[in-house]
């Protein structure tokens, strides 16, 4: 059996279940993205075709907020008990443990997607134009975005003080293009009239990129003293 | 040491004298601009400073994290706070020379996103030292810095998939320009490397002296433990 890989399942799997008991991100995650449709719903109250221009913009805001929910509770989950000092001591290498908190918010934010995507259908009236299998592309990379660095710096932002005011301060103007990307991705999608090809591609080079930045800056990070 | 700083101090204000007076009286005015193309001499000597100095912040953080040399965690601290400066600088005078010229404050180009994502990197960069203690916050600060840098080559090249608006690049970009205003924008320059240079010295003379203050206490504090326990 390959070692790092079976840390990261256990780990994953130890989260999963923690998450499955207590359900304490994903009822906050759902709770807080559905305020924002709410409440941009009724302060704009958009026609269809209004709508098509300015939702992909909505959705993914609404998902980078509540993601930071999720992605604040990564890290201090294992504050307790000092968890992440029986980590650092460990000899399970560093990046095992980062992928399978990656893959933790990757799925608790996928989740939360799947979950809200038919309510923002029906508050704001929306039908693709353009190829709609085509946001599963952009949903996809775009999560992956958010996630990999929101779990990165989620991991710099436990060692500050006010750290849950700090993961927001640090992720999002780092995620400025892939959240660019996301947006008019989706938008071109919905109003159909450009290719969102290009956005996609700049989606998957910008994880690409940095995915290998955290892989390579993690263990500095998390042994950090 | 000491002797040298209020040299070079007199002789920093000296060219800074000199260049506000041939920005403001000896350049030729712009045919189409009127007086109020001046703001120029600020604005692009300010962006290339500004640039200048977050490069040497990621040169610095790169081999801080190679090397864990606290000298270069000193200007990288120090280069990232003059970067921040002067990139304020470029944020302030570009709307205030776009309102009068394009009739418009802000617009979503390439260059003014760029600069803009670069400056809140920067001004995030800062918080984080400011409310990280003790001894990783060189480490985090070098980390965020790195992404810093890989992600500003994204925003361009996101941006730059839509229409710019910008003046192209009017040096090295195939553009003409009068010679005797490239005299004064050079010169203008340097004057703004000497003053951020000469900031920049200060500031990371006083970062390394916090650094030895830092280290001095900690060591008393072990020795007191020692005394007593």
């Amino acid at each position: 059996m390959n070692r790092p890989s079976k840390i990261t399942w256990v780990t994953l799997a130890k989260d999963i279940r923690l998450e499955w008991r207590s359900k304490d991100s994903i009822n906050a995650m759902l709770f807080f993205a559905l305020l924002v449709v709410v409440i941009f719903s009724f302060s704009f109250d958009p026609t269809a075709e209004e709508s098509r221009r300015i939702a992909g913009g909505l959705v993914w805001v609404a998902f980078l907020f509540a993601a930071v929910v999720a992605l604040n509770q990564t890290w201090a989950r294992e504050l307790r008990n000092q968890v992440l000092d029986a980590y650092r001591v460990s000899p399970a290498p560093p990046n095992a443990l980062f992928l399978a908190k990656v893959f933790g918010n990757f799925i608790f934010v996928g989740v939360l997607e799947l979950l809200m995507t038919p309510l923002f259908i029906m508050f704001y009236k929306l039908r693709a134009l353009g190829p709609a299998w085509e946001l599963l592309p952009v949903a996809a990379l775009g999560t992956w975005a958010l996630v990999v660095n929101g779990t990165f710096f989620a991991a710099i932002s436990l060692r500050t003080r006010s750290r849950e005011i700090m993961l927001p301060l640090l992720l999002f103007p780092i995620s400025i293009p892939a959240l660019l990307a996301m947006v008019n991705g989706t938008a071109s999608i919905l109003t159909g009239e450009d290719p969102a090809k290009f956005w996609i591609v700049l989606l998957a080079t910008y994880d690409v990129v940095f995915t290998i930045a955290c892989l390579f800056l993690f263990e500095t990070v998390l042994q950090a003293e | 040491m000491k002797r040298l700083f209020p040299i070079l101090a007199a002789l920093t204000a000296i060219l800074l004298g000199y260049s506000f007076y041939q920005a403001m009286f000896v350049a030729p005015t712009d045919q189409m601009q009127g007086d109020v193309y001046r703001i120029i001499y600020y604005h692009v000597p300010s962006a290339w400073t500004a640039f200048v100095f977050f490069l040497t912040n990621f040169i610095a953080s790169v081999v801080y994290l190679i090397r864990r040399n606290p000298k270069a965690d000193a200007v990288a601290v120090a280069a990232a706070e003059i970067g921040v400066v002067f990139c304020t600088v470029v944020l302030v005078t570009g709307p205030l020379w776009a309102r009068p010229v394009w009739g418009i404050w802000w617009t979503w180009d390439v260059r003014l996103t760029s600069t803009l994502v670069l400056w809140l990197i920067y001004v995030s960069y800062l918080v984080l030292r400011r409310f990280s203690s003790g001894g990783q916050t060189p480490v985090l600060a070098a980390a965020l810095a790195v992404f810093g840098a890989l992600d500003v080559p994204l925003v361009y090249f996101s941006i730059w998939f839509f229409r710019t608006q910008h003046p192209q690049p009017v040096v090295g970009g195939g553009g003409s320009i009068d010679p005797r205003m490239l005299h004064v924008w050079m010169l203008n320059w340097a004057a703004f490397l000497c003053f951020g240079g000469l900031v920049f010295w200060q500031r990371y003379r006083l970062e390394v002296m916090q650094q030895e203050v830092e280290e001095t206490q900690a060591l008393e504090a072990l020795l007191d433990v020692g005394s007593t326990g």
